[in-house]
C-alpha cells in the first residue's frame, strides 16, 4: 500500500501534467469568467493606451514637421556676391531635393511705374510659390504661362500678381499697367493681390518667363522648404553647397530654430504624459490581477492539499499570467492602433502609420506586469498553510 | 451607528483603505497634471512659437512703397513717413497689452563706413537692444533681445544708451575685422561691442541702438517699423470680419479677443498716424501649429482621465468583493440592501475626498514640476480646479463601485458568509 502510494506519487512528479494543466487554466478563466474577463479588459485597456501612446510619440514630430513647413523656405540659396545664379541651378537644387521639399526661383528688378516711382518687380515660378509660400493671401493666382503668351500675341497685359500696397499705386481701379526697366516697357494685367503683411505687399510679381523675357535678368534667389530631420536638413545643406559652389547656402536661423524648440517641447511634454499614462494603466492592471488572484487563494490551498509542488503552482499562475498578458497587449495592441489613428485623424488630418517595432514592446511590458502582479500575491501565500486558508481564516 | 461602523471599517481595514485610497490618489494625480499642462499648454507653446519672431510688423500709415530686395531695403533713408519714438511706450497701455512679449523699432539708415584704408557703404540699423521704458508707473524692457531670440551675439551687446555698435557677421569677415576696435561710420568713431549672427540681411549691416541712427539721418524720434511680438489666438471665421462691419457687443467681444487683427487694430490706435499688419508667414502658421498641438494634449488628456477613472474602479471593485462576508454578515443581523449600499458609498465618498485632496496637491506638484523642467516656466493651477477634481473623483469613485456595491448587497448571505461565492 505505502508502496503504491510512493509508485502514485513518483508518477505524478514525473507525469507530463499537460492535459491537466491545459484544462485548469481554461476551467479557471471559464468558471470566474467575470474576474476573468475584468482582468483581461484592464489589460487590454492598459495595452492599447500604451500602444497609442507610443505610436504618437514616434510619428507626432513628423506630423508636426510637416506643419511647420507651412512656415515656407527653410534654407536659402543666394548668388554669390549679388550675382545671378547659373540658368541651371534650379534643376540642380530639384535633383537634390528630390521629394523632399518644394524649391521656387526669385528674380528681382527695380522698374519704374509711368510716373516715375520706383517699384520692386519680381519674376517667380507661381506654381512652387503656391505650394511654399502657403500663407500667402492672393485674391487670385496669375494664370501659367501658356495663356501669357497667347495673350502677349494679343498685345495684351502680361498677368501679374500684385502687393496689396503696390496696387493703389500702380493700379488703383485695376486697369492695366506700364513698368519700365531700362528702357523697355512691359503692359502688365493685374491677375490679383497678395498680401503678407511683409515686404511682398510692395511688390509686383510675373512669371519668370515673362519676366526674363522683358528685363534679361536671372534669378538671384532660390528659397526652398527641405523637409525632414535637423540633420537630413542639414545634410541637404551641405550637399547644395558643395553642388551649387557660386551660391550662398544659408539655412533660415529663426525657422529651423523655432521648430527645434517648440517640436522639443511638445515632445517632452508628450513623453511626460505617456509616462504617467502607461504608469496608471499598469497599476490599474496590477491591482485588478492581484485582486484576482487573492481571490483565489481558496485554489492554491486545495492544489496544495492536494500535493502540488510549490514549483508546479508557481508555474500554474505564471502560465495563466503569461496567457492573459499576450491575450491583453495583442487586442490592446490593435485597439492603441485603431485609437492613435483617430487621434491622427482627428487632429493632425492624416494617418497615423501603426508601428509594428512597438508590439514587442507592449508585449513585454504586459507580460511584465501580469507577471508581476501574478507572483506579488503568490509569494505572500506560499507561506500560508493551506489548512488555514481552508478553514477560510 | 452608521457613522461607527464607517470609523471601525477605517480603522481595522487599514491595509485595504490605504490601497484602495492610494489608487485614488494616483489617479486624481495624473488626472490633475494632465488637466494643469492641458489648460496650460496653449500659452506656453505659444511663447515657444515666439523665438519665430514678431507677428505684428507698425508701418507709417502714408508712407512709400518698400524698395526691398533680399532683406535690404532700397528706399532712400529720408524718402517715406516716419513713425514716432515717443508713441512706443503706449504699446504697454493697449487693451491687450499684458499679452505683448516684446517690440523693437527699426531705423535703418546708409552710413559710409571707413574701416583702415577701406571704405564702403553699408546700412546701419538703429534699434533697442534691451531698452528700459516705462509707461505711467510700469516699467519695462523691450527690443530685439526680447523680438529676435535667434540673433546671437559673439561678444557683448551694446547698451542702448551708449554708441557701440554691433557688426554683422559677413560685414566683419568682408572688412577683415578681428578684435575689439572702434570703425569709422560717417565720420564718427564707434566703438564695437561684438559681432552680431542672424542668417539674415543683418549679417551685411551694422546694428546700433536707434538715438545713432536717428542723429546720422537727422531726425531726432523718427522710427521706420516697429515689430511687435505678441501672444494671439488662432485666427477664426469671426477674426476676418471687417470691424467696421460689426456692431456694439459684437465688436466689443472681437475687440476683446486677443486675435492677431485685434491687437494689430489696438496698435494703431495706440501710435499715431500708423497702419499696424500681421505678417502672415508667421501669425498665420502659428495659429496652425498651435491648434495640432493643443488638440493632441487634449486628447491625450482624455486619455489620461479614463486610465486614472478606470484604476480607480478596478480598484473600488476590487475592495469591496474581499468584502462578502462582511455583507453577508451584516444582511444576517436584518440590516437592508439600502443601508448596506450606504455605508459603502459613505467609506467611498470618505475615500475619494481624502484621496482626491490628496491627489490634487501631489498634481499640482508634478505639473508644476513638468513645467519647470520642460518650459522654464511656472504652470499655473487654477484653484477653482479643486472642488472639480473633488467632485470628479467622488463620481468616478462611486461609479466605479457602482457594479461592485449592487453585486454584493445581492448575495444570500448564507452563501457569502460560507465563502463560497
Amino acid at each position: 500500500m505505502s508502496h503504491s502510494v510512493q509508485d502514485l506519487a513518483g508518477r505524478r512528479e514525473r507525469a507530463p501534467h499537460t492535459s491537466m494543466f491545459v484544462r485548469m487554466l481554461v476551467r479557471a478563466a471559464i468558471l470566474r469568467r467575470g474576474r476573468a474577463a475584468s482582468a483581461l479588459f484592464a489589460m487590454v485597456v492598459a495595452a492599447a493606451v500604451a500602444t497609442a501612446m507610443l505610436n504618437l510619440y514616434v510619428d507626432v514630430q513628423a506630423k508636426l514637421r510637416r506643419e511647420f513647413r507651412n512656415y515656407g523656405a527653410n534654407i536659402i540659396l543666394v548668388g554669390k556676391d549679388a550675382t545671378s545664379l547659373p540658368a541651371d541651378t534650379l534643376t540642380r537644387v530639384d535633383s537634390i531635393l528630390q521629394a523632399r521639399g518644394v524649391a521656387a526661383p526669385f528674380a528681382m528688378v527695380v522698374a519704374r511705374t509711368a510716373d516715375g516711382q520706383p517699384i520692386v518687380v519680381a519674376g517667380t515660378e507661381f506654381d512652387r510659390v503656391q505650394k511654399l509660400d502657403k500663407w500667402w493671401s492672393v485674391s487670385a493666382w496669375p494664370a501659367e504661362f501658356p495663356t501669357s503668351r497667347a495673350q502677349n500675341a494679343r498685345e495684351m497685359g502680361h498677368p501679374g500678381l500684385v502687393g496689396v500696397r503696390a496696387l493703389p499705386v500702380v493700379s488703383p481701379k485695376g486697369e492695366d499697367f506700364a513698368l519700365t526697366f531700362q528702357g523697355k516697357t512691359l503692359q502688365v494685367a493685374p491677375a490679383g493681390t497678395v498680401r503678407t503683411g511683409a515686404a511682398e505687399d510692395s511688390r509686383i510679381y510675373l512669371s519668370l518667363a515673362d519676366f526674363e523675357a522683358w528685363t534679361g535678368v536671372q534669378p538671384s534667389t532660390i528659397e526652398v522648404a527641405a523637409s525632414g530631420s535637423p540633420e537630413e536638413v542639414a545634410r541637404m545643406l551641405k550637399e547644395l553647397g558643395t553642388a551649387i559652389p557660386t551660391a550662398d547656402v544659408r539655412p533660415v536661423r529663426q525657422i529651423m530654430e523655432g521648430e527645434a524648440r517648440v517640436l522639443g517641447k511638445t515632445r517632452a511634454t508628450l513623453l511626460a504624459a505617456s509616462a504617467l499614462i502607461i504608469l496608471t494603466a499598469a497599476l490599474c492592471v496590477l491591482s485588478t490581477l492581484m485582486g484576482w488572484v487573492f481571490d483565489r487563494r481558496r485554489d492554491f490551498a486545495i492544489m496544495k492539499a492536494l500535493g502540488a509542488s510549490t514549483r508546479l503552482l508557481n508555474g500554474f499562475f505564471a502560465a495563466e499570467a503569461a496567457v492573459l498578458g499576450a491575450m491583453g497587449a495583442v487586442i490592446g495592441f490593435a485597439a492603441g492602433i485603431g485609437i492613435a489613428a483617430w487621434i491622427g485623424r482627428a487632429n493632425f488630418h492624416a494617418a497615423v502609420v501603426p508601428r509594428w517595432s512597438v508590439l514587442p514592446v507592449v508585449l513585454a511590458g504586459s507580460m511584465a506586469v501580469t507577471l508581476l502582479s501574478a507572483i506579488l500575491p503568490i509569494s505572500l501565500l506560499r507561506r500560508v498553510q493551506p489548512a488555514v486558508t481552508l478553514r477560510g481564516e | 451607528m452608521f457613522v461607527r461602523m464607517v470609523y471601525e471599517s477605517f480603522r481595522r481595514q487599514k491595509r485595504r483603505k490605504v490601497l484602495a485610497g492610494a489608487a485614488i490618489t494616483l489617479g486624481v494625480t495624473v488626472a490633475t497634471a494632465m488637466i494643469a499642462v492641458a489648460t496650460d499648454i496653449g500659452d506656453k507653446i505659444n511663447r515657444e512659437l515666439r523665438t519665430i519672431g514678431a507677428n505684428l510688423v507698425v508701418t507709417p500709415q502714408e508712407d512709400s512703397l518698400d524698395l526691398e530686395i533680399g532683406g535690404v531695403n532700397l528706399k532712400p533713408p529720408t524718402d517715406g513717413a516716419f513713425l514716432n519714438e515717443a508713441d512706443l511706450p503706449n504699446i504697454r497701455g493697449i487693451f491687450w497689452h499684458n499679452n505683448i512679449t516684446g517690440f523693437a523699432p527699426m531705423l535703418p539708415v546708409s552710413v559710409p563706413f571707413t574701416y583702415g584704408d577701406k571704405k564702403l557703404d553699408v546700412t546701419l540699423l538703429g534699434t533697442y537692444f534691451a531698452k528700459h521704458l516705462s509707461y505711467g508707473k510700469e516699467e519695462f524692457t523691450t527690443g530685439v533681445r526680447n523680438t529676435h531670440p535667434w540673433w546671437k551675439v559673439d561678444g557683448r551687446w551694446p547698451d542702448d544708451d551708449y554708441s557701440s555698435v554691433l557688426l554683422g557677421e559677413r560685414l566683419a569677415a568682408r572688412i577683415g575685422w578681428n578684435a575689439l576696435h572702434t570703425v569709422n561710420l560717417s565720420g564718427r568713431e564707434f566703438h564695437v561691442s561684438g559681432v552680431l549672427s542672424t542668417g539674415g540681411s543683418e549679417d551685411d549691416e551694422v546694428i546700433a541702438p536707434i538715438a545713432v541712427a536717428q542723429q546720422i539721418l537727422g531726425k531726432p524720434g523718427a522710427v521706420r517699423r516697429i515689430y511687435v511680438s505678441a501672444l494671439t489666438k488662432p485666427e477664426d471665421a469671426f477674426a476676418r470680419r471687417d470691424p467696421k462691419s460689426l456692431s456694439g457687443a459684437i465688436y466689443d467681444r472681437w475687440y476683446c479677443t486677443p486675435y492677431p487683427q485685434a491687437i494689430a487694430l489696438q496698435l494703431t490706435e495706440a501710435i499715431s498716424h500708423s497702419h499696424a499688419e500681421q505678417i502672415r508667414q508667421v501669425s498665420q502658421n502659428e495659429g496652425a501649429v498651435l491648434t495640432r498641438i493643443e488638440g493632441l494634449i487634449f486628447l491625450i488628456t482624455l486619455a489620461a482621465l479614463f486610465a486614472s477613472a478606470l484604476a480607480v474602479s478596478a480598484a473600488m471593485a476590487t475592495a469591496i468583493f474581499e468584502r462578502r462576508a462582511e455583507v453577508g454578515l451584516m444582511k444576517a443581523l436584518g440590516a437592508g440592501k439600502l443601508a448596506v449600499a450606504s455605508i459603502f458609498f459613505a467609506e467611498a465618498a470618505l475615500l475619494a475626498l481624502i484621496g482626491g485632496a490628496l491627489g490634487f496637491g501631489l498634481g499640482s506638484a508634478l505639473a508644476r514640476q513638468i513645467g519647470h523642467s520642460i518650459f522654464n516656466s511656472e504652470i499655473s493651477i487654477p484653484p477653482v480646479l479643486l472642488p472639480v477634481i473633488l467632485a470628479i473623483a467622488v463620481i468616478v469613485t462611486f461609479l466605479g463601485s457602482a457594479a461592485a456595491i449592487r453585486r454584493a448587497v445581492g448575495l444570500d448571505p448564507v452563501f457569502a458568509l460560507r465563502g463560497e461565492l
